[in-house]
Formats: C-alpha cells, sequence, structure tokens
C-alpha cells in the first residue's frame, strides 16, 4: 500500500491503481465520467482533476486527473482546491451545454451519473445561451433505445462495446462536439452483451427499451436480489417491479461471478414473468379454479393415488425438495432426459471427486491460455464469452508490464498491445462468435472433437491414453503448459461423455481449470439432489406402478420427443403441473398450479460453478401465483428457512446451501432491508382507489427483506442487496460504495457459496475409452444442437424482445446439392421436421446442425442420424 | 553568440522557377553525401545521434523538442523491439503555415536524405512520410523522388552496400488538423480516429504499431543532412542567438511581400516583418502578429525587436512556433480575427476531451455572436474562463492550449476592440 496524501490528511491507496480509483475507495466524492472500473483510464472527460503537488512546500501545484495519475507513494493532492474545484465545476458545465435537460422525460431520470455528477461538481447555472447540437437518433432494435441528444461524449459506450466486448458494429463518428455514437446505420446492436450499454452510459443516451415500455423511475420500483434464470452461470441481478409488472433487470455486482456485465439475454428475458400465458389462478380441467379447491384435488389424488413426482433443472433446489419430500425419494425423478442427467452427473463427479477446480467466472477472465473443447460458449454460457475476450488480454499484457506501463491506463495499453492476443484455442462442430479472437480452430464432429482432447491430454502427460499424433494437439499442449493459469472449457453442448472426460483428461494432465457449462440455471443443483431417470417415470406409469403424476416446472416435450411424452401423459390418470407459463404439457394437466417465478418465489440455484446462490421474492402477485415449494410442502414447513433446514437433514451434502444467503430472521441493527428505495413515491396513493388507508405492508417470512421502503439505511450484505443506491450516488455506479475497494469484493463477501471443491488431489485416473474418428455416412447427416443465444432458451423466447431476435428453426449443412433457404425434410429418431437450410461452410462434412431448443425441434436426443431430403 | 551568416543550407539549391531538384541535380549539388559519410564512414548511429544533439537542433514543428534527445530514447541493439519507426510530419495544417511545403515541393531529396540519416540513426526499418492530403504537388514530386531514391539503392535493401535497409512510404492525409499531432498522427497512420494517444507511453517506447517511432517535422530533416556534412559547430553557428541553424520564416496578412525566408535562428521579428516583408501596406498600420501559426499568441509593436528563436520568444509572452508569422493590420477587425481563429481550432477539436470540444465550441459560438451584434456583457468573462479551461495540463493535448493563446493575447491587447463589439452592438469593421 502506498501512503498518498489528501488535502493533507494520510490514506492508505494500491499503488498499482490511479489516483481516482484509490479517492473513491476511500469515499471521496470526486466525479467522474469517463473511467469505469472495469474499462480503466483514458483521460477524456477531464471531470476528476484534481490538484497534485510536488512536496509539501509546493503552494501552486499543478492541475492533473486523478485518472491519469498513479497513486505512487508519497503522492500529495488536493481535492478541495479551490482552483481544482473550479475547474471541475468549468468541465461540468462543458459537458452540460448541449445536454438537453430533459430528465423530466428521460428513462435515466433519478438514477443518472450525470445528474449525480452535475451536483456533486457544483454546476447549477447555465451560462451558455446558443443553441444546442442535435442528433438523429437510430433505432438499435428491441433492447436498447438511443437518444444521442443527451450524450456528453465520454466514450465510454464504444470502449465498452468494442474494446471489451469485442463489438464492431459501435462507433464514434464525426468530431469536435459533434461526436456521434451509434451504428453506420440504423440497425439491431449485433454484440450479444449489448446491454451493458445501458449501465456503462453515464446518462440517457443507452436506455433499456423495454423498460420503457413500462416504464417506471428507480425509486418507484420494488427490488430483490435474484439469480438470472436463463443459463446456469447464476450471473447476479436485482430485478425491479411495480404495481404487479416487473419492470426490468439490472446487474447486480458480484466480484466472483458476473462483475458489472449480464448479458443481453439475462437482462433482456425477463418479460416473460409478465407474459399472458402466465397462469395466475389454478386451472382444473381447464377452467379457472380456487385456491382451496385446487388444493383439495391435489390433496385428494396424493391420499388416493400412488404418486410419482418429476423435478425441474429450472426449477429452485427448494421446489425439486418439496416435490421429493411430497413424493418419496423413490419416486421422485430428475426432470431432465436420461442421457442429459448422466452427463451432467458424470461432469460433477469429475469435478466433486478432484483433482481439478473448477473456476469462478471472475478467474476465467484471469485465465493465460484458454482450450474450449465442444462449446459454443456465446450461445450456451454468454457471459463465460465476454470472460474470454478479456482472458485473451492476460499474456499480452506481460508486454504492457514490460514497458511499465500501468495496466489501468487503458489507452497506453492497448497501444502497446496492438490488438495482440493470448492464447485461446476452440475445438467446436461449428464456427462460434469467439472465433474471432481464437489463436486456432478446429471444428468436427463431437468425436473428433473428443479424439482432440485426448490427443493433448496424451502430448501433456504420456501417462494418458495414448492417440496417435493429431494436428494441433501438440501446439495446444504446449501452450496449456507454458500457462500461468491455464483452463479448459467443456461442458454437455455436444452431448457427448467423450468429450467431457477428453477436457478432464486435459485438464487433469495439465493442472488447469475445468469449466463445464450445464444447460439450466439450476441443472447442477437438480443433479446434486438426484432423482431416478425421467424414463423410469415413464415406465412406472406405463407399467401401472403408478397412477398420478406431479410435474414441477418442466415442459416434458422438451426433455422427451412428443410420442413418448403423449403416451406417458394419456396413461397417467391425473396429471398436475406446477408452472407459470402454459406449454404443451400444462395444456395436458387435470390441475394446473400457478407458480411463481423467480420474481414471485424464493429459492436458490446451484450454478455450473458449484455455487449455491439464493434469490428473493421482488412482490407479492395479487392473485393466486405462489412458490411451487409453497404449494407442495408439508404443513408442518412454515417458511424458506424450514425447507432449507430439511433438505440439510435429509440431504447434508447440500448443508451448505443455507449458507448463500443470511436466514429470514437476519436484521440489521433490528431493521429488515427495505425492497423499495426510501424515496418511493405515491406508495400511500397507490391502492387509494381501493382504501384510503394506507394498507399494511405484506409480510415477508421467507427473507430479512421487506415489502417497504421501511427498514434499514444500511448496506445489507451482498446476497441481499436489492439495489445500489447511496447519497450522493444515485445510479448503479452506487455500486462502487458498496465495495471493500472499487471493482473489488463487496463488503462482507461476495453472494453465494460454493458447495463443492476438488475431493482429492488425486482424485481419479485419466479417462481411457477413446471414440473412433467421425465417419461421414452416405445418404444420412449427423446431427448435432446449434445453440442460438436467443432462441435456445426455453423461457426468455417469452419475452417479446428476445423474441423478436430469435433464430428460426433450421438446419444447416455446409454443402451438398442444398441451397440457402430451400425447404427440407430433416428426419431422425425424433421426427420429422420441414427446416430451412442454411450453408455453414465452417460445419464438418457429413455434419449437420439442428437448431436447439427451438420448438419444434425440442425433445429429441441430439446427436443423432438423421436424414436430410427434398419435400415430395 | 550572433552572427551575420547568409548561408541558407536549406533553401540553397532551390529553383527560382518552382520546379524541383531531381536525383541528379540534388547530387550535382553535393546530395547524397551525407548518408555516404553515415552509412560508408563508420559512423555508429550514436554517433549520429550525438552530432545532431551537439547540434542543438530543435524540433521545426514548432514545440522546439531536441531532436538528437529525441532520438536517444529509441530503444538500438538487437534487442530492441523490431520494426522501429521513422515518421515524417509533413501534414502542415497550422493556419499561416507553408514552409514545409516549399521543402517538400521544391527539394524532396533533401528531406529524404535527411529520412535515411534519421533512420539510420534511430535504426528504423520502415519510414513514412505523412503528407498533408491537399498537398498534392509535393505528393507528385515527393512519389518521384523517392521512385529515384529506390532506383538508386538509397533506399531499400542494404542501402550503398553498408547492411543498412530502410523502407520509405508515402500516406497522404485524410486531412484533420488533429493528425499534425504526434500521436494523433500515429492512429490516423493506424487506420484509426485521428485522437491524440496518452502519454506516456512515449512515442519512442511505444509509438506506430506499438513499435519504438520517432515523428520528426519536415524541417527539421531537411537540417540533418546539413549537420553530417558540416558538423554541429557549424550549424550551431548558423544561429544568430543559443537556438542553433537557420529557420524558414514568413509572413502573411496584408504586408507589402508575403513570402517566406531562410533566416538564421533569432533574426528579429522587426528584421522580418520589415526588411524582409516590406512593412505594411500602404495606408495600413500594424497591430499585431501571431509568429508562428495560428496557436502562438499575439505580440504587438513593443515586442518586434525580439528574436525569433524557441526561447526568446517565450519571454515576450508567445512561442515561436513554426515560425511562419500572421500579420494583423488596423483596418482588419481582431474579433473577426480571433473568431476565425477559433473556428477553426473548434471545428478541428477531435471531440475527446471536454474543455476542448465543448470550450471551443462555445467560444466560437461567443466570438460569431460578437461579429453579429449580439455579443453580452459577461462574453469576455466566459471567454477569459474557457481560454483559462485550455490551459496545458486541463487538456488532453496541446491543440486546446494552442486555441487558448491567440484568444488569451487577443483579449488582453485588443480588449477595447471587443468591448466595443458589445457595447455598439456591431462589428465596427463592418
Amino acid at each position: 500500500m502506498a501512503t498518498v496524501y489528501v488535502d493533507n490528511q494520510t490514506y492508505q491507496m494500491n499503488p498499482d491503481e490511479n489516483l481516482l480509483h484509490g479517492c473513491l475507495s476511500h469515499g471521496f466524492k470526486l466525479p467522474y465520467f469517463c473511467w469505469h472500473p472495469a474499462l480503466g483510464s483514458v483521460g477524456a472527460c477531464r471531470q476528476c482533476a484534481v490538484k497534485q503537488f510536488k512536496d509539501e512546500h509546493d503552494v501552486h501545484g499543478r492541475i492533473v486527473m486523478s485518472c491519469m495519475t498513479p497513486a505512487a507513494e508519497g503522492t500529495r493532492i488536493s481535492i478541495a482546491d479551490p482552483e481544482a474545484a473550479a475547474f471541475r465545476a468549468g468541465v461540468i458545465e462543458g459537458l452540460m451545454l448541449n445536454h438537453p435537460h430533459d430528465c423530466p422525460v428521460c428513462d435515466e431520470g433519478g438514477e443518472c451519473h450525470l445528474q449525480d455528477m452535475t451536483v456533486m461538481a457544483g454546476h447549477d447555472y447555465r451560462r451558455y445561451e446558443f443553441d444546442k447540437r442535435t442528433f438523429r437518433n437510430q433505432n438499435l432494435g428491441p433492447l436498447v433505445n438511443h437518444e444521442m441528444n443527451r450524450c456528453i461524449q465520454c466514450y465510454r459506450c464504444v470502449r465498452y462495446y468494442r474494446d471489451y466486448a469485442g463489438g464492431d458494429d459501435l462507433n464514434a463518428f464525426a468530431s469536435r462536439d459533434t461526436v456521434f455514437f451509434g451504428r453506420h446505420e440504423d440497425g439491431v446492436l449485433e454484440n450479444e452483451f449489448s446491454g451493458n450499454l445501458v449501465e456503462i452510459c453515464p446518462t440517457g443516451v443507452f436506455t433499456d427499451k423495454t423498460l420503457k415500455r413500462h416504464y417506471a423511475r428507480k425509486w418507484d420500483q420494488q427490488f430483490a436480489p435474484s439469480v438470472c434464470t436463463h443459463c446456469a452461470l447464476g450471473c447476479n441481478t436485482d430485478a425491479g417491479e411495480r404495481y404487479g409488472t416487473l419492470r426490468r433487470i439490472v446487474n447486480r455486482y458480484n466480484h466472483e461471478v458476473n462483475g458489472y456485465f449480464l448479458c443481453d439475454r439475462g437482462r433482456f428475458g425477463y418479460e416473460f414473468v409478465n407474459s399472458e400465458h402466465r397462469f395466475r389462478h389454478p386451472v382444473l380441467e381447464g377452467r379457472p379454479t380456487s385456491v382451496a379447491l385446487a388444493q383439495r384435488h391435489l390433496r385428494e389424488k396424493i391420499a388416493n393415488g400412488t404418486v410419482i413426482g418429476i423435478g425441474s433443472p429450472r426449477a429452485s433446489l427448494e421446489a425439486n425438495f418439496a416435490l421429493r419430500t411430497l413424493v418419496g425419494p423413490d419416486r421422485f425423478y430428475s426432470g431432465m432426459a436420461d442421457d442429459e442427467a448422466r452427463l451432467v452427473g458424470r461432469m460433477l463427479e469429475i469435478l466433486r471427486r478432484g483433482p481439478v477446480r473448477t473456476p469462478m467466472l471472475r478467474e476465467i477472465e484471469e485465465c493465460d491460455a484458454v482450450f474450449i473443447l465442444g462449446e459454443d460458449v456465446t450461445n450456451v454460457a454468454p457471459r463465460i464469452a465476454l470472460a474470454l475476450r478479456q482472458s485473451v488480454r492476460q499474456q499480452p499484457m506481460e508486454i504492457a508490464k514490460r514497458l511499465k506501463i500501468p495496466l489501468w491506463m487503458d489507452h497506453g495499453v492497448r497501444d502497446a498491445l496492438q490488438g495482440a492476443k493470448g492464447l485461446l484455442y476452440i475445438a467446436t462442430p461449428y464456427a462460434t462468435r469467439l472465433d474471432d479472437v481464437a489463436t486456432a480452430t478446429f471444428h468436427a464432429a463431437p468425436d473428433d472433437l473428443a479424439r482432440l482432447g485426448f490427443a493433448v491430454a496424451h502430448a501433456l502427460d504420456s501417462r494418458a491414453p495414448s492417440l496417435e499424433d493429431f494436428p494441433l494437439a501438440g501446439e495446444i499442449a504446449r501452450a496449456l503448459k507454458a500457462a500461468k493459469k491455464p483452463l479448459v472449457i467443456s461442458g454437455t453442448s455436444c452431448a457427448s461423455e467423450a468429450v467431457i472426460q477428453a477436457a478432464a483428461n486435459v485438464a487433469m494432465a495439465v493442472k488447469a481449470a475445468l469449466s463445464f457449462t450445464a444447460p439450466e440455471c439450476n441443472t447442477v443443483g437438480a443433479t446434486l439432489l438426484g432423482g431416478n431417470p425421467l424414463s423410469d417415470a415413464f415406465r412406472a406409469i406405463r407399467d401401472g406402478h403408478a397412477d398420478t403424476v406431479i410435474i414441477l416446472e418442466n415442459d416434458l416435450y422438451r426433455r422427451a420427443p412428443d410420442s413418448e411424452v403423449d403416451s406417458f401423459l394419456k396413461a397417467a390418470a391425473h396429471v398436475i403441473v406446477l408452472d407459470h407459463l402454459a406449454n404443451p404439457t400444462t395444456e395436458k394437466a387435470e390441475l394446473v398450479l400457478p407458480a411463481g417465478t423467480f420474481a414471485e418465489s424464493d429459492g436458490t440455484f446451484v450454478s455450473s460453478e458449484g455455487r449455491a446462490q439464493r434469490y428473493f421474492q421482488v412482490f407479492v402477485p395479487q392473485n393466486d401465483v405462489s412458490a411451487s415449494w409453497r404449494w407442495l410442502k408439508p404443513d408442518h414447513w412454515h417458511d424458506l428457512d424450514d425447507v432449507l433446514a430439511a433438505m440439510s437433514e435429509a440431504l447434508p451434502e447440500l448443508a451448505a446451501v443455507r449458507n448463500a444467503a443470511p436466514p429470514a430472521a437476519f436484521r440489521i441493527a433490528g431493521a429488515k432491508i427495505p425492497r423499495s428505495p426510501q424515496r418511493e413515491s405515491g406508495r400511500t396513493a397507490m391502492l387509494a382507489n381501493i382504501n384510503v388507508s394506507e394498507p399494511k405492508p405484506p409480510d415477508d417470512p421467507d427473507s430479512p427483506l421487506s415489502f417497504s421502503m421501511e427498514g434499514t439505511p444500511d448496506q445489507p450484505p451482498a446476497a441481499l442487496i436489492p439495489f445500489f443506491w447511496s447519497p450522493g450516488w444515485n445510479s448503479i455506479q452506487a455500486t462502487n460504495t458498496y465495495q471493500k475497494e472499487v471493482g473489488g469484493p463487496l463488503r462482507g463477501g461476495d453472494a453465494g457459496v460454493r458447495i463443492f471443491e476438488p475431493a482429492r488431489a488425486n482424485g481419479q485416473s485419466y479417462f481411457s475409452v477413446i471414440p473412433p474418428a467421425f465417419e461421414p455416412r452416405d445418404g444420412e447427416w449427423l446431427l448435432v444442437p446449434m445453440y442460438h443465444i436467443f432462441g435456445s432458451d426455453e423461457l426468455s423466447l417469452s419475452a417479446p424482445g428476445i423474441a423478436e431476435l430469435a433464430a428460426k428453426p433450421h438446419v444447416a449443412v455446409n454443402t451438398g446439392d442444398l441451397t440457402e433457404g430451400a425447404e427440407v425434410e430433416v428426419s431422425c429418431a425424433g421426427g420429422t421436421f420441414r427446416l430451412p437450410v442454411r450453408i455453414r461452410p465452417d460445419l464438418p462434412p457429413g455434419v449437420a446442425g439442428l437448431s436447439a431448443g427451438l420448438p419444434p425441434l425440442v425433445g429429441i436426443t441430439l446427436p443423432a442420424w438423421g436424414k436430410i431430403a427434398r419435400p415430395k | 553568440m550572433t552572427t551575420n551568416n547568409t548561408e541558407k543550407p536549406l533553401t540553397q539549391n532551390m529553383r527560382p522557377d518552382g520546379s524541383f531538384l531531381d536525383l541528379r541535380a540534388y547530387e550535382q549539388a553535393g546530395g547524397y553525401h551525407a548518408i555516404r559519410k553515415v552509412l560508408n564512414g563508420g559512423m555508429e548511429p550514436k554517433a549520429v545521434t550525438d552530432e545532431v544533439k551537439d547540434a542543438n537542433l530543435r524540433g521545426r514543428g514548432g514545440a522546439g523538442f531536441q531532436t538528437g534527445l529525441k532520438w536517444s530514447f529509441v530503444p538500438l541493439g538487437k534487442d530492441a523491439p523490431n520494426p522501429t519507426y521513422l515518421v515524417v510530419n509533413a501534414d502542415e495544417m497550422e493556419p499561416g503555415t507553408f514552409k514545409d511545403r516549399l521543402l517538400l515541393e521544391r527539394d524532396p531529396h533533401q528531406l529524404i536524405e535527411g529520412v535515411i540519416v534519421a533512420g539510420f540513426a534511430i535504426e528504423a526499418d520502415i519510414a513514412y512520410i505523412f503528407l498533408r492530403g491537399e498537398y498534392t504537388l509535393a505528393a507528385e514530386r515527393l512519389s518521384r523522388a523517392i521512385a529515384e531514391a529506390y532506383e538508386r539503392h538509397y533506399l531499400g535493401k542494404n542501402i550503398l552496400g553498408s547492411g543498412y535497409s530502410l523502407e520509405l512510404y508515402l500516406h497522404l492525409s485524410g486531412g484533420r488538423y488533429i493528425c499534425g499531432d504526434e500521436t494523433g498522427l500515429l492512429n490516423a497512420l493506424e487506420g484509426k480516429r485521428a485522437n491524440p494517444r496518452s502519454k506516456p507511453p512515449f512515442p519512442p517506447v511505444v509509438g506506430l504499431f506499438g513499435k519504438p517511432t520517432v515523428v520528426n517535422n519536415v524541417e527539421t530533416l531537411s537540417c540533418v543532412p546539413h549537420i553530417i556534412n558540416k558538423g554541429a559547430a557549424w550549424f550551431r553557428g548558423l544561429g544568430r542567438t543559443k537556438d542553433a541553424g537557420t529557420k524558414l520564416f514568413g509572413a502573411s496578412g496584408r504586408v507589402k511581400r508575403p513570402g517566406l525566408w531562410e533566416l538564421p535562428m533569432g533574426t528579429t521579428v522587426r528584421e522580418i516583418l520589415e526588411e524582409h516583408a516590406g512593412g505594411m501596406r500602404d495606408g495600413l498600420k500594424f497591430r499585431g502578429l501571431l509568429p508562428g501559426g495560428a496557436s502562438t499568441d499575439f505580440i504587438v509593436e513593443e515586442h518586434l525587436d525580439t528574436p525569433m528563436d524557441f526561447t526568446e520568444v517565450a519571454k515576450v509572452g508567445s512561442r515561436m512556433g513554426t515560425g511562419t508569422m500572421i500579420v494583423l493590420d488596423d483596418q482588419t477587425c481582431p474579433v473577426g480575427m480571433t473568431w476565425n481563429l477559433t473556428h477553426f481550432f473548434a471545428q478541428e477539436s477531435c471531440g475527446f476531451c471536454t474543455p476542448c470540444w465543448s470550450g471551443l465550441g462555445w467560444a466560437e459560438r461567443i466570438l460569431k455572436s460578437m461579429e453579429d451584434g449580439s455579443g453580452q456583457p459577461g462574453d469576455l468573462d466566459k471567454l477569459a474562463h474557457q481560454a483559462k479551461m485550455w490551459n496545458p495540463g486541463n487538456t488532453f493535448c496541446a491543440l486546446a492550449p494552442g486555441a487558448a493563446e491567440p484568444l488569451e493575447s487577443a483579449l488582453k491587447y485588443f480588449r477595447a476592440d471587443f468591448e466595443r463589439h458589445i457595447t455598439e452592438h456591431r462589428c465596427p469593421w463592418r
């Protein structure tokens, strides 16, 4: 630590950082715009100016930008210096010259960094009397709104979008006071992380277009800490509601997981919560019914029938456990297709036995050589792709270190690196979005990908099963071996056990971190909870061992072929489904119980990292919607903590899940944590049309959060942060004030608890079953799943913005006599589908890609051999 | 040291008819002797740099940085990053400045020879001439001269059998003033927005494409062959003051003979204005001048005996800059002139740092409104405040500090004229 003098007081600052970073970490209110903890310093806005003095005798000093000055030992600065303060006031005045002052109609109003900094820098009177410059705004698609007149030219947007996220369709155009930040023409922003512009932009140029359709001010929303449901990574979010409508998702900083950024599916997929296809009341035999009747029906069926339960990888641990408890472990079945359950089980076994460890998302950013085996990361686990775009800068950072350029000096570092990329090897069935930063890519059928992996492992350690020389294997092995922090990424995407085992061999051979992707938000949790294979459930009904099935938040048509599910549901005398959205399974149900989404319930997901994370109910719905576990729980469980206690007892290896967040009894100085900001306006009038007395806020027995603006004014622990807001910091930039050191861990530790670590240093020996090389077949194609960030995820498809961008189901081939756009019939074990053709030269010969997760291409087990024919 | 030398090394061979010296003519005039001395005469790169350092050659682009010192920052030897670049800043866009144009159009081989010598000194592998896009005649002649030099093996692999190789490329600018900034230029050459770069790292360490790079002005490099040929002492002796060499001085505005002259460094402003430019046109009175381009402070009557060099002009609150003065007469509105200059700077701001893009636009509009008769009390304070916001260090590069110089000095010397615009609600000159 370095001693830095700020206005003659000493402070300890990190000498590897700049003065702005140090001052903010100590809580100084030093205004800034262009700097961002994740983006570093460029010195554009000049807002963070301070006076620097040579030594204690220097009375004149000179103005420096704190973001561009190292926090070196003995540095003397003054923030209060009148000249520095006057300069900062002049800068904010300059920034505001052309700003339209349209705060009342701006979506950023009330949570605007520009508003905060204007107040902080002391600018209140307008002296500029000329016309303001104006721009033509662009339609950037359904997710992000563009209002360029508000722009203050801080360059954060293009720096984030281009330099950090790797996008190239957003740029700075023109010069002087008319720089335009946009696309070369109207059109959907192509980058999958475009939504972060909403938070990166310090004012209202880029705002959330989905929020705009049902707008509410930040201070008028009721928030709860949540966990993203749209993939298995478990990015932390805060979800905001007003009048029973979920309004938006914002990033909830977690240093170990998502940091400052979310993917667009995660940020904008939430609108399924507001879908008109939601169940808001129980439905008995196609007609709405009362809760009492529904519960009686449920109890009757349980009492009189032989009941089995089918769980779900997209339902909470608590919901799955409640069903398991209700039907008994023997009659509880996994909600995943058998193959998938087996693969995930194998992955977890590898990670739990050891010796390799699965990294936190944050650690992925720090890896300096990465080998991706079989994963289309951007479309399956998007936030990892953003992390990998940072990891490829790790190794070239040595150049900057050698030249003694501080790593936070963003443009200086980039000038020195000149886009140099570290080592990233991508082996996938088809080209992926990350290929542009890859050192080398290899596109092959899953078996050949596995063979590459086995060959790399053997090149690293001759004790690993051998395979004759494989192109690229030596190079990849050398790269991983030379790395300080090597990483292997694989997962279930290829649905190949050989690929997973090969990845494990590589990781074991070089002691790399090993990250497995998983398909859904609680795939890992559901697997840890266990359950009999789904096919056994089908068999149990078919063979008459059971007559009633309770299906938890699961559309079985996405798990098995239509014919199998049809006959299963037909054979069951009573089908009871808990879910939130109508789907083909709920259509066949005798009784549908309206389950709460993440916004209307509490629960825990286990991410692909093995991190148990709690999400909390955002609002109390004015209907019959309730958490699934509450529908299913036995009478003696009263609240969430009872469920967790029972689960810890029944499944000791899940005991740590209780620690994912403080229990309901947690208080800060005797007070609960308010879900609503203190300024929540109109709350006393919200229900005045019903009763002029302000109703008592609903009780929340399940969490330490209150459905109110009343409660502690203090910052809660990380797992309980409903929104980031501090005095003077109304925007999301208030995150700074919740961190121990700006950009570092949250005070008191980040949210979530890793529930497994490798058990033993030599937990397992090498896998040795190497598949034979892929042989294309005449007249047949190996159909492999092809993933789409927008489309492959079930729930976000019900969000209008995501649905608009979703891929259309299609089949992709590399060649043949098929033409782009032609209609073909694809037939495989899962059925026959009429689909348009896409020509993808990157696919290996004999392999065809089939849109994954997009109806009707669901419930098919892939890879599978199939035929592609012109329709008769 | 004072000298009354009449030597004009830079322009001695230039032809009065405006044609240019081709390779033959240049060689006949003794050209390409310096590269032989350096490449075949067994000089070490460091010795070349030392000679230039010893000559006290200071950058002729306007900043006056020691050229030899700049070269000495470049890492040499086999462990140095590769390649090393030499970039000629021929993006002459400073208003009122046309000195490099003369050197480029009339004696391009003199520059090329300077490039080769400088390239050798810093062990450059590749050199670029970054030329102002509008200089089409210079582009034509440079292209021909470069081709000739390649043909004679003065450029390319193994120059004159010395083992030293240098590739030279001509690059035409897309045309922004900011490309003349050392690092804005490098970004432009890389095909990026011509925003200046943050320093450190400095170009000799991290320059073009991230490699060690020296950026030198045309006139600076044109001096180099002469220093090599005749020695540092001779070069130092050319100047009348402490600053060495000759300098191309120019004058524009309503003087009798606007033009460009090679004169000893330290020639007084008065001598340039009255003897060489012939004084003001009949009927006009002198009011002030910008000594070296738009981004230097006005000086007035009382400063006319100041010697033009990097040190002396600074003492009277301005800068020699490019040494090409813009002269203001009494029948031209100083507010209009200041508006014109500020408009230029506002227009050419790259839009990166706030005081520059924001403040220049504001100042430009205030000055325009004064000219249009709608100036208001308080405007002068706003202008002074903006000019202060552009102090060196407050902004990201030197553009806005440069813009502050004519504005601040105009407010100082022509304040009454500004005030009349406001009180009379019109421009008194219109």
